[in-house]
């Protein structure tokens, strides 16, 4: 199956009042695959979450694109004019559901007042009782209660409250769903419900792919097929879901998969180790390899004079480290 | 150091209901349950289900409608005096979820550290106290020059929990009561926070109770699971018993909830 999207290249930097530039989104490349569901993953101030900004181009100050391209349909989207990304691109071709969206509802609008804003400003022409049936009907197939629609956001709960936004960012019925860290401020018992209701979208077509950010490894060990691996801006590990969580390559996801705490027999002799030190500071990134100054395996002179590159070890897995190979500089 | 007989607290029947008439809402049903020193316990259960109402009580933040709290054999329910209460919270600490919201904005981490000693009894000099204070830093994981004259919001979530860690081990209570110590922050920092939890019962006998709705965090830490929902003890045990052969429908629900590595998940 084809790819609905394809970045390279891309970068994208915060520029502080100083003038000094973070870059949190630094020479990434990404395919997302029809009908597949991709895992971003990695700690925070990694870039996951603007990278999500980035791909779903609401790239606002002090947030830059620096370069690259997204390629949809063989069309860099960055070169097109911003009417036309507005109305055909965003919402309808990839739609997002950002960090927190549960607490971005307006307190003193009815949902149904929001969906109505929503549908009406790409479907202008559309009544407002056609855009409610419309959403009364999308709520019902996922079997939300429509009765959602006439309440307000404080009547609903956390996990009411992410579904109500996750199936109102789909009513135009996008290909690609950006979701970031949808479930991390849930319970588990309100987080399976969550991502039900996603394998749902998926199976009924409503959307083809989804990208998925989080830091929860555990959770895309049952719900992606491909994971991502992300560090300081770059993405350092990228496979199938079984060989990244079962068969981790890159000494930074080994030690991701290290600090993982899951209830499970055995799970309590295991002693869990924490990654020394703390993610870079993005303003002054490490040189060479950026996670040099905490890996486990640094070789000197190798690692800290350049950079690796995603280099492929194995149908469709991608590492980017030196212990693969890959060229040296020297 | 592994948990002894001696009961530190107590809670029987305790009972907590807010709102009266149609509108009221139990929120904590008629839980007793006990810590023993050097003991490490989790109360777990989804959100609403009454744990932190629970850790409010014990904690005497908040007074409950019926029921006992016994410290050290005595009944301390009713005890509202500032000495008293003080004394109490001498002994029983908290570290609450949200590492941004804990600490004063406007103080330096030197400052929020020196003020514990306000609540330990005060003969101790201005260099001891510093030691101290620094002494706790490098135990947590901190280095003291780096964060001492520092103020919160120039500090990472992992780093704020760990500076309120370090004011735990200033005080050396008997009793910690850890309300999701860590959901807030990464799960790389996670570990490293937890282990330092392990190492206070390990090397001062503190016992621990963590309030949390992540049952992978309540499985490694814990000897002993409560499990809570809708403000009811539901079950309660060993740690390894539970999570190997849970016998309430509840707790077998919320076990298949969780996502794991080697099970799979029913979506």
């Amino acid at each position: 199956m084809g790819n609905l999207l394809t970045a390279n290249h891309l970068r994208a930097y915060y520029k502080t009042v100083q003038g000094e530039e973070i870059k949190a989104v630094d020479d990434v490349f990404l395919e997302v695959k029809e009908g597949e569901v991709l895992g971003i993953a990695g700690e925070s101030g990694c870039g996951k979450s603007t990278l999500a900004s980035v791909l779903s181009f609401t790239i606002l100050p002090p947030l830059y694109l620096v370069g690259g391209e997204v390629m949809v349909d063989s069309k860099n989207i960055f070169t097109l004019e911003k009417e036309i990304l507005r109305r055909d691109i965003k919402g309808k071709y990839i739609s997002v559901v950002p960090q927190g969206a549960m607490n971005s509802l307006n307190p003193t609008a009815r949902i149904k007042n929001f969906v109505i804003d929503i549908i009406k400003e790409h479907f202008p022409e559309m009544t407002k009782e056609e855009a409610l049936r419309r959403a009364r009907e999308r709520f019902e197939a996922l079997s939300l209660p429509p009765r959602i629609l006439d309440a307000y956001p404080h009547q609903l709960s956390g996990g009411m409250k992410q579904r109500t936004v996750t199936v109102i960012s789909t009513l135009l019925n996008p290909n690609i769903l950006i979701a970031d860290e949808p479930t991390s401020a849930l319970d588990v018992s309100s987080q399976k419900i969550v991502i039900k209701l996603f394998v749902e979208l998926l199976k009924r077509n409503i959307i083809k792919s989804i990208v998925f950010i989080t830091h929860e490894l555990p959770l895309l060990r049952h719900f992606a097929d491909r994971i991502a691996i992300m560090y300081a801006g770059k993405i350092v590990e990228l496979g199938p879901m079984e060989e990244v969580i079962f068969s981790p390559r890159h000494p930074y996801t080994k030690l991701l998969m290290s600090s993982v705490l899951v209830p499970e027999p055995g799970m309590k002799e295991k002693k869990i180790e924490a990654i020394p030190g703390v993610p870079p500071d993005l303003k002054n990134p490490p040189s060479g390899c950026r996670f040099h100054p905490r890996c486990p395996s640094y070789i000197e002179g190798i690692c800290e004079r350049t950079s690796p590159e995603l280099i492929e070890i194995a149908p469709s897995h991608r590492v980017s480290c030196f212990l693969y190979g890959g060229k040296d500089v020297a | 150091m592994s948990p002894n007989d001696e009961v530190l607290l107590e809670v029987k029947n305790l009972v907590k209901i807010f709102g009266s008439g149609k509108s009221a809402i139990k929120a904590v049903d008629d839980v007793s349950f006990s810590i023993k020193r050097g003991e490490i316990l989790s109360l777990l259960g989804e959100s609403g289900s009454g744990k932190t109402t629970t850790a409010r009580i014990i904690l005497k933040l908040l007074p409950p409608t019926e029921g006992k709290i016994i410290f050290k054999g005595k009944d301390i329910t009713y005890v509202n005096d500032r000495k008293n209460l003080l004394d109490y919270w001498r002994e029983v600490q908290a570290i609450f979820q949200d590492p941004f919201s804990s600490f004063n904005n406007f103080y330096s981490v030197k400052r929020v550290l020196n003020n514990v000693f306000h609540l330990i009894k005060n003969n101790i000099s201005k260099d001891e106290k510093e030691e101290r204070i620094r002494e706790s830093l490098i135990n947590v994981g901190l280095n003291p020059d780096d964060v001492l004259n520092k103020r919160p919001h120039e500090l990472s979530g992992g780093q704020r929990q760990r500076i309120m860690l370090a004011r735990i081990l200033v005080i050396r209570p008997s009793i910690l009561i850890a309300d999701e110590p860590t959901s807030m922050i990464d799960a790389s920092s996670r570990a490293g926070i937890l282990n330092l939890l392990l190492d206070l019962r390990k090397d001062y006998g503190m016992s621990v109770m963590f309030i949390t709705h992540d049952i992978g965090l309540a499985y490694y830490t814990s000897d002993k699971l409560l499990i809570m929902n809708n403000g009811q003890i539901v079950e309660s045990g060993d740690a390894e018993t539970i999570i190997n052969s849970p016998k309430h429908p509840y707790t077998i629900r919320l076990l298949s909830d969780v996502p794991v590595l080697n099970r799979k998940w029913e979506l």
